[in-house]
């Protein structure tokens, strides 16, 4: 499933975007300031914030998001399945959205806030949907498991904002996290252990517990 | 240790670890991106460079020429290996076709170039710029005019009593075709290896394997070399399904492109690469023929089936249960191989009973119905609690009849509907389904080393967990045995350089390792007691006890390792058939206008003796469900019969079931015990769990409809000609 449209959300995300486009263009440090060989026709720079982080790259104008956060910044948390979109195991969330990080081009998302499996919580302090999918075994190889959870939080936070999905019936009405809401919203992150029985019963717990 | 005879009594029978709900010890590592998998290890040796495989574009051929000057003088690429510049490596026993090496195609997209680049991105494009040309043969890759060729021919495995003359007196009889497709493992994480083979010497490999012991003996083939030079871990394995059993091209090319550039190469297969560079499981044909007397007891079974495979292949074997699971006093089964150049066919869970199932299920649930019976009753006429086709052999256990009552009643069964195509919701049809579960059971010898110091236990053992629950169930076991709280043991897994396991695989991994680390454990007791003067002593509460002294193992002085295996005896097999049971009850509804069909809810009962952990246990078996219901519905490798390759090679077009396809599952076990298995009277569980899934949706599909469908998967085209007026 894509990530539904918002179309609130991204006009505001946009302007945001252009401003600091504008305002990035006129400090002359970031032309300058990297050695030329890395900025070139085929590198660029770009400047992610990482669980809160400001993290500068050089890198190839190729690179993913999904190999600029495993390969560059070593956040191996987010997995690589399919690399084209098809299976969710490197859902992240950027400015709030979840988003196939495999389908995106590190160089697109300038200043763009980026959340992976370990921003959410450390194995000290878990956050309530890790924890939950631990305490419903919520996953078998754990490959797809940084994917799921990244997806889950963010189907309960779309679900909160009454954001429509292809098997809401009336979207007047307050959504409800329903099973089948959550199943249709979770859909584009494949289990091939099968464990989506246990990933919903997951769900239903982080969402009582507010997340 | 050796087990040569049935376990008796013993402390598992007391147990208060082992069989108990603990939550997965890696869990924690899992969900918060943690746990290492294969391509991910940074931190294991430092200058990793990128490589990227090139696959042949024929399915059978020579490659004549390759022009590599291209991606040798792309941006960031340090060297380029072609197949012709290889003498053809060895062939591990395993193996069917070549991993890599000489000018000879096999099948579409095997290997026959590495790229090595320092970035993936300039490894991939350099990859694109190499000209390969062949000289191409035809190929025929249609199972079906192989059938046809082949049906008829040949000799039984299995013969026993007249089958022809039991046919010919029968009361009812049946005899259908049924046709399974192939399917791929599709695991979430692809093939990854990182190879470091700088100097030649030593070769290190950080991979993604469920056999670590055949990786490093494949690999010792593949090169040449003695295995004592190779060193593979495998620590975290992101699924396997039988798709990582064997060595496969990511630790070959990277090994290769390794030794090539003198530097650590990394290397994950492309997904759209893995369908046609991996193995699968063969598509199926099966002839199925029943007879049975008024009373509804089979008389006969006859069973002929065919599948594809390269040549010298093992292909699967749809026929597997078929000599044990029913009882009939006149049989004949026979598994033809039908040769051809698709790539390589080999093991995917439950290789020969879930397709062999799939057609047989089916065919119970036509003969009861012939038989006007109701088809779990009709199951239950045929039990047979010794093999019957060697009578003087019997099931070690055996308790599908429980089964089967225990799923009837737990799922409503004599409130379904029992007119096929009678009941209506609204849109749906409204079915129910029943199947049978049937899955051999092994042993392999598996060891461990137990280390005790301070009063903290560390486990050793090339033994894998590629999700099924490996590192909690061992670390029950060791608790167990040593009388440890779970805390104080840790368990650590997927390294050749610690003794070697059964693996993981053919659902033998729970039971063999967890009797090898028994066997290790047993082996430190009789070391500490030994050191203390003790005669059997008591392992307890974190103290052992003997002489009346009661001394905490946090206080025994110094380190105290030892190792040893279960090897598993001759009884095993010579005296009894072990095997593991189940019946799975399912509710579909199928769309009247379209012909979808949806599962409603599914519900599994399970005999494989003792559980280890219901947790664990229970997510393997809902696990096999999803599965089960991906065969029956959508999973489907599509063949290219002018090329010879499948065609839908990526998981958009190869579809695996996703979250809005799964109801509400329930599982139950009967938590039976089996003295023969092991000593901790276990079995596996993780492929029983897929056997039977497909034809319970099936049958419940008809029974929603009317309609029969005998061929995989039940898409809408099979179904819609013929559904009621909306």
């Amino acid at each position: 499933m894509s990530p539904p449209i918002r179309f609130e959300m991204r006009r505001r995300t946009f302007l945001v975007g252009s401003a600091s486009a504008i305002v990035a263009a006129n400090i002359p440090w970031r032309a300058n300031a990297q050695p030329t060989s890395l900025v070139g026709p085929d590198n660029s720079t770009v400047t992610l914030v990482v669980n809160g982080e400001a993290r500068g790259l050089a890198i190839d104008n190729r690179t993913t998001l999904l190999d600029a956060l495993r390969e560059h910044l070593h956040l191996t948390g987010t997995k690589k399945g399919c690399d084209h979109g098809q299976c969710g195991a490197c859902t992240v969330s950027v400015n709030g959205e979840r988003i196939n990080s495999c389908l995106s081009l590190a160089v697109m998302h300038e200043g763009d806030e980026v959340t992976t499996i370990e921003g959410l919580g450390t194995p000290q302090q878990l956050d309530p949907m890790q924890q939950a999918f631990v305490d419903h075994d919520g996953f078998q190889c754990g490959y797809c498991t940084p994917g799921q959870i990244c997806s889950a939080k963010a189907v309960l936070q779309e679900i909160r904002d009454n954001v429509p999905s292809h098997v809401t019936r009336d979207l007047t009405a307050t959504i409800e996290a329903s099973d089948e809401e959550i199943r249709e919203r979770m859909s584009g992150n494949i289990c091939r252990c099968g464990a989506y029985a246990n990933i919903l019963e997951a769900i239903h717990q982080a969402s009582g517990a507010q997340v | 240790m050796d087990f040569n005879q049935p376990a008796d009594q013993n402390l598992f029978d007391r147990a208060t670890v082992v069989g108990k709900p603990h939550a997965r010890v890696d869990g924690v590592l899992k969900v918060t991106g943690k746990a290492p998998y294969a391509y991910e290890r940074h931190d294991v040796v430092a200058g990793q460079l990128y490589g990227y495989p090139v696959g042949a574009a024929i399915a059978k051929g020579r490659i004549t020429g390759i022009d590599a000057s291209a991606a040798r003088s792309a941006p960031g690429v340090r060297g380029v290996v072609t197949t012709l510049e290889i003498e053809p490596l060895g062939i591990w026993d395993y193996n069917v076709a070549r991993l890599f090496g000489g000018d000879v195609v096999e099948h579409y997209q095997q290997a026959i170039a590495v790229v090595v680049a320092e970035s993936f991105e300039q490894a991939r494009a350099a990859a694109a710029l190499l000209e390969v040309s062949y000289d191409r043969d035809k190929v025929d890759v249609d199972l079906e005019a192989g059938w046809e060729r082949v049906r008829g021919t040949g000799e039984p495995s299995t013969l026993v009593g007249d089958v022809d003359a039991a046919f010919q007196s029968a009361a009812v009889t049946l005899d259908e075709i049924y046709h399974t497709p192939s399917h791929t493992h599709a695991m979430m994480e692809p093939h990854a290896s990182i190879v470091d083979w700088s100097d030649g010497d030593q070769m290190t490999v950080w991979t993604s394997s469920q056999m670590i012991e055949w990786n490093r003996q494949a690999l010792a083939t593949n090169f040449g070399i003695d295995p004592d030079r190779i060193r593979v871990e495998s620590p975290f394995i992101g699924g396997g399904f039988g798709g990582k059993l064997w060595l496969r091209a990511d630790a070959v090319l990277a090994a290769i492109g390794s030794r090539a550039v003198g530097a650590p190469v990394k290397m994950a297969l492309p997904r759209p690469f893995m369908i046609n560079n991996t193995t699968h499981r063969s598509a199926t044909i099966q002839r199925i023929r029943l007879a049975a007397d008024a009373d509804g007891k089979l008389t006969a079974i006859d069973h002929e089936a065919a599948s594809h495979t390269l040549p010298g292949g093992r292909g699967e074997n749809a026929t597997a249960q078929t000599p044990f699971f029913y009882a009939a006093a006149n049989r004949r089964v026979i598994h033809h191989l039908v040769e051809m150049h698709l790539p390589e066919a080999s093991d995917m869970r439950a290789p020969g009973e879930t397709s062999g199932l799939m057609a047989l299920e089916i065919a119970m649930d036509e003969m009861a119905e012939k038989l006007g019976m109701d088809p779990v009753e009709f199951r239950i006429r045929n039990d047979t609690q010794v093999n019957p086709s060697d009578p003087a052999i019997p099931f070690s256990e055996r308790h599908y009849v429980e089964c089967l009552r225990e799923g009837a009643n737990r799922f409503g069964w004599s409130d379904r509907n029992t007119t096929p195509g009678g009941r209506r919701e609204g849109m749906w049809l409204i079915g129910h389904g029943v199947a049978g579960a049937y899955r051999g059971h092994l042993n392999l010898k598996s060891g461990a080393r137990a280390t005790l110091s301070n009063g903290r236990l560390v486990i050793e053992t090339d033994m894998t967990d590629i999700g099924t629950g490996s590192y909690t169930i061992l670390t029950q076991t060791a608790a167990e045995t040593m009388g440890l709280p779970m805390g104080r043991v840790e368990v650590r897994l997927g390294n050749s350089a610690w003794p070697v396991s059964s693996g993981s695989g053919g659902q033998f991994g729970a039971s063999s390792s967890t009797a090898g680390v028994y066997a290790a454990c047993v082996a430190l007791r009789e070391k500490i007691g030994e050191r203390l003067g003790l005669q059997n002593p008591e392992f307890r509460d974190g103290n052992v006890i003997g002489n009346g002294e009661v001394t905490p193992l946090s206080e025994i002085a110094g380190e105290f390792s030892a190792e040893d295996s279960m090897n598993f005896g001759e009884f095993q097999s010579k005296d009894y058939l072990m095997a593991t049971f189940g019946a799975h009850f399912v509710e579909v509804g199928v769309h009247v206008a379209t012909g979808e069909t949806r599962v409603r809810r599914m519900l599994a009962v399970c005999d494989a003796g003792r559980i280890l952990n219901p947790i664990t246990a229970r997510s393997q078996v809902i696990g096999g469900m999803v599965m089960g219901t991906g065969g029956a519905l959508s999973e489907e490798l599509a063949v290219d019969l002018e090329h010879g390759f499948f065609a839908n090679h990526d998981l958009a077009s190869y579809e695996v079931a996703v979250h809005a396809d799964i109801p509400h599952q329930e599982v139950i076990f009967l938590d039976t015990l089996d003295n023969v298995a092991t000593p901790l009277k276990s079995k596996g569980v993780g492929e029983l769990g897929l056997c039977g899934v497909a034809a319970a949706i099936a049958n419940a599909a008809y029974n929603a409809t009317g309609i029969r469908v005998r061929q995989y998967p039940l898409t809408l085209d099979r179904m819609i000609d013929q559904l009621p007026e909306v």
